[in-house]
């Protein structure tokens, strides 16, 4: 399949994932669906690079996939110690920056 | 050294005089800024004395110097200089100015002994001086405004110097705003006549003039109104009705300023502004004949409330204003030298008087009211003797000055014919009204039955008020800074008081010898080059009215004393019943004609219901409600409306990450 | 064949990825999100970056994922459906559930738009040619060579962003003082007052002086 097919492919999880940020309430699921926008990022990432024939595209892919592993801890890190507090796990209900 | 720089010289030391007792108020010991002050005046006379001499040294002709410092703006339509003119007419004037201010400076030194503000009423003295000095030696329009402006301020404060009495303060707003109304005149009427002559300076618009700037007939409709705008100015600083209602209130100054800014100087001014204007004033007759008749009625109504007065220093000021409506009349009517020679007789006897009421003042502790007063003639004999004499000269007795020149305008008035006539009867009846009420407030005073305080002064211990109490309305006040000092000078007691009212007294009787009719014309002839190219400016012609004239004024003086010492000495109870049957003319008069109910329904309380209608009601619903409530609302709506936007929700903020994405994505792809 | 295999590789990913964003119960997300990154490395496969399919399946469905079960099992949560959401709750919101929705499918337009209707014509393509051999593109050696030559220091500043991730997730996670339960709080002995501050149990370390 040309790249283009993959490329459609990419646009559609990207959106996906924004919509589950949206949309969701949980901060756990609003976290995998932030995994989602940057697996799509990935993919298109990667078309491009077999678009090119060189490898920028896959070291890039790579390091955003280190990214996320490291965003991932800190975000589970902070919701352990949201649920430690006994504070509700709920975006919606966690909103002191309210200005 | 030009007259001109003498000119200069006499501007110099009042205000270096001014400068230096200003500055050091804290620092110069003792009486030293009364000194100092001074001999600053004393040196502006001599300077003054300079310029006399060096203009003699001219031919007549060319006796009008201009000196320019430098000028203020060189623009198209205006060319404006710092110039004064030195001319007789102002040598004349700076003579009598400083002469009369040296006098009362020297007064002032005992006067104001141990008063907290001693320094600071020597510099705003000085500051007076200076400014009348600018006013009368200006030879630009400019500068005459500015003079005109500095004396009304220096009068302020200096009516204001005992600032904790709440009358003091009321008394030099009420003067201050009465002549900001005629400095409005002043400057409007400059501008009714810089329209035609587009010149500011006088010689060049008093040739302008009469080459026929303002047309060739006479009483041209923009003149008239130039000229009588003028004399609403005059009219202000010279207390003339209807603008005279500060002065009665100015005599909550200290005496000596009194004497000085509300007797020899400063009310002056309007008359020096007639005389100085004399070739517009000729051209517009209407205008004259405003001042004359204001002139005649201010010395009526004047003379008929000083009957009734009690406090013997309004007596004084009324007098004041009777005199200086005998001037206006005067230099309205043409007789330039003889108002202005009633001027120089005038400032004599009437500083004189106020410096007598000072020295009596200081005997009672501060109380001024005729009712408390009697029988100081044993107490005080130097200070009966120069109420005397200038009681005498005041009333136009011969041979003292202010016979001869009362009479030398009156005379004038007559010579003039025509309507004139009314003028001339208005002035003898005020003559005999003044020698009646000047003649009352000795006899009440120094006659009779000596009052405790006088008896005290016999047995030579000077009265002193255990509590200090405003001689107006009786508050007990307090003796923080801004209060007459503790010491209470009287003229037997002070040497410096005794020399200056001695001078004065001298000035008084003998001041008349220059301009004895018929027989010497010494202030005709000095001042003629001034008023060169007036047709109304000639030596005295009927002899018969002379001569009629002199006598009517005689007897009528004489006639007033006698009176005065009938109803007051001998017969001391037909005051009361005099009063009790011309009760409606005496509550008139003792009202003072309800000139400031008048004014204070006409002017003051409409302005005070504009002004509060403005902060009531616009103030409040336009500005703040509306501009500053408006704009605040409109900030906070706006600044409430972007809080919005903090919400605090995480999934907002991921939501308006993605529009922008959006947009900027979409704004990308149009441009494709 | 490749075709079969991409629309099969993109149907799992779809699916998954709508799975994570529908499904209630955020451990069936979390599994749906396993089902997508597998699905997400055939595809990388199918496009010759083996290397990079290889670490999505390792670290990502492998590490990431696992770490997400755990802290599923010990946070859990239950959420709405779906269709609870979109309706009306509480202060934000139910705009925004309609209006998420909407605004992801005008990302997407704008997206497929973006990357596919501005006339590129290298994306009709299959890409540059590929010769296979021990260090062709996409294997391992290729990539390794790539990362420690030209892109060292995105490796090296990686490395780093790694470890202070981990610092950081210790960092937040610990415990802290005046928020523990009752029954947590030690008893004191002499041992603990002579011993040096920031000496001793972790919880000591941190500061709470078993006070």
């Amino acid at each position: 399949m040309s790249i283009a097919w993959y490329l459609a492919v990419s646009a559609i999880v990207f959106s996906l994932g924004a919509i589950g940020v949206m949309t969701r309430r949980n901060p756990l699921v609003v976290l995998l669906c932030l995994e989602l926008m940057l697996n799509g990022a990935n993919l298109a990432l990667i078309a491009f690079s077999r678009m090119w024939g060189n490898g920028d595209g896959q070291i890039l892919a790579i390091v955003v996939m280190t990214v996320a592993a490291c965003e991932v801890c800190i975000g589970l890190g902070m919701i352990v110690a949201i649920y430690r507090r006994h504070l509700p796990i709920d975006v919606d209900e966690l909103r002191e920056l309210q200005g | 050294m030009s007259a001109t720089t003498y000119g200069w010289l006499v501007l110099l030391f009042p205000l270096l005089g001014m400068l230096v007792t200003a500055l050091g108020f804290r620092s110069l010991p003792g009486r030293s800024a009364g000194w100092i002050a001074t001999a600053a005046i004393f040196l502006s006379f001599l300077a003054a004395l300079g310029a006399l001499i060096k203009i003699q040294g001219l031919a007549p002709e060319h006796r009008q110097v201009v000196s320019s410092l430098w000028s203020y703006a060189s623009t198209v339509g205006i060319d404006a200089q710092m110039s004064i003119l030195v001319d007789p007419l102002s040598v004349f004037m700076i003579l009598v100015v400083t002469g009369v201010s040296t006098l009362i400076h020297l007064y002032s030194i005992s006067y104001m002994e141990g008063d907290r503000g001693f320094a600071r009423y020597f510099s705003y003295l000085n500051f007076f001086v200076f400014s009348m000095l600018l006013l009368v030696l200006a030879g630009y329009f400019l500068l005459l405004i500015v003079g005109w402006a500095f004396v009304g301020a220096a009068s302020y404060l200096l009516i204001s110097f005992w600032y904790r009495r709440t009358t003091a303060t009321s008394a030099g707003i009420k003067a201050f705003v009465i002549n900001v109304v005629g400095d409005v005149g002043l400057v409007l009427g400059t501008y009714f006549i810089f329209k035609h002559t587009h010149t500011l300076d006088f010689l060049k618009t008093f040739q302008a003039t009469s080459a026929g700037a303002f047309g060739h007939g006479s009483n041209e409709g923009d003149l008239v109104a130039g000229c009588i705008l003028l004399l609403v100015g005059a009219f202000a600083k010279s207390a003339q009705i209807p603008l005279h209602t500060w002065l009665p209130d100015a005599m909550e100054g200290p005496t000596p300023v009194s004497s000085l800014i509300h007797a020899a100087t400063m009310v002056t001014a309007g008359v020096y502004l007639i005389a100085r204007m004399h070739p517009l004033f000729e051209l517009a007759p209407a205008a004259q004949d405003v001042g004359a008749v204001v002139g005649a009625a201010t010395l009526l109504i004047a003379g008929t409330i000083g009957l009734a007065q009690t406090d013997i220093k309004r007596v004084i000021a009324y007098s004041t204003m009777s005199q200086i409506g005998y001037m206006i009349m005067g230099v309205s009517v043409g007789a330039y030298a003889a108002g202005l020679f009633h001027l120089m007789t005038h400032a004599f006897f009437k500083a004189l008087l106020f410096m007598a009421a000072g020295s009596i003042i200081g005997a009672m502790a501060g109380e001024q009211s005729l009712n408390r007063m009697g029988g100081f003639r044993k107490a005080m004999p130097f200070t009966y003797g120069c109420f005397i004499v200038g009681g005498l000269a005041l009333s136009g007795v011969p041979p003292f000055s202010g016979f001869f020149s009362k009479d030398d305008i009156l005379l004038v008035t007559g010579e003039r014919g025509g309507w004139h006539w009314i003028l001339y009867v208005a002035g003898y009846v005020g003559a005999f009204l003044t020698a009646i009420y000047t003649f009352r407030m000795i006899f009440r005073a120094f006659h009779g039955e000596p009052v405790a305080e006088a008896r005290e002064l016999e047995a030579g211990h000077l009265h002193h008020a255990e509590v200090p109490r405003n001689p107006a309305n009786g508050e007990e006040e307090d003796t923080d800074v801004g209060f007459p000092g503790p010491t209470h000078a009287i003229a037997e007691r002070a040497l410096p008081m005794r020399v200056a009212m001695g001078m004065l007294a001298l000035g008084a009787v003998g001041a008349g010898l220059v301009q004895i009719p018929k027989v010497d014309f010494v202030i005709d002839d000095f001042l003629r080059p001034s008023f060169a190219g007036s047709a109304l400016y000639e030596p005295h012609t009927k002899n018969g009215l002379l001569v009629f004239g002199l006598g009517l004024g005689t007897v009528l003086a004489l006639l007033g004393i006698a009176l005065a010492h009938r109803i007051w000495v001998v017969r001391p109870g037909m005051a009361t019943s005099i009063r009790e049957r011309f009760r409606p003319a005496y509550v008139l008069f003792v009202n003072k004609w309800y000139f400031d109910e008048l004014i204070d329904m006409l002017v003051v309380k409409p302005a005070a219901a504009g002004g509060l209608f403005a902060r009531d009601t616009f103030e409040r619903l336009f500005v703040d409600e509306t501009l500053i409530g408006g704009t605040t609302g409109i900030v906070r709506a706006g600044s409430a409306a972007v809080r919005a936007a903090q919400s605090g929700f995480v999934r907002y903020y991921a939501a308006l990450l993605v529009l922008g994405v959006t947009g900027v994505g979409f704004y990308f792809l149009l441009q494709t | 064949m490749s075709s079969v295999l991409f629309f099969l590789a993109a149907i799992g990913v779809i699916t998954g990825a709508t799975g994570v964003v529908v499904l209630r119960n955020p451990f069936y997300s979390v599994l749906a999100l396993v089902i997508h990154l597998v699905s997400l490395a055939v595809l990388f496969l199918l496009l010759r970056a083996e290397f990079v399919a290889a670490v999505q399946v390792v670290v990502y469905a492998g590490a990431v994922m696992v770490l997400y079960v755990f802290v599923v099992a010990y946070v859990g949560g239950e959420s709405d459906s779906i269709g609870e959401r979109l309706r009306s709750r509480g202060a934000v919101g139910s705009g925004l559930r309609l209006g998420g929705a909407i605004l992801g499918g005008a990302v997407c337009v704008e997206l497929l738009i973006a990357l596919l209707g501005t006339g590129l014509e290298a994306i009709n393509g299959y890409g540059a040619g590929y010769s296979p051999g021990p260090q062709a593109y996409g294997t391992p050696a290729y990539i390794g060579k790539l990362l420690l030559t030209r892109f060292l220091l995105a490796f090296e500043v990686a490395s780093f962003l790694l470890l202070i991730a981990a610092v950081g997730g210790v960092v937040l996670a610990r415990r802290r003082g005046g928020l523990e339960d009752e029954d947590e709080r030690d008893l004191l002995t002499p041992l603990d007052l002579l011993r040096p501050r920031g000496t001793g149990t972790m919880a000591e370390g941190v500061g709470r002086r078993s006070s």
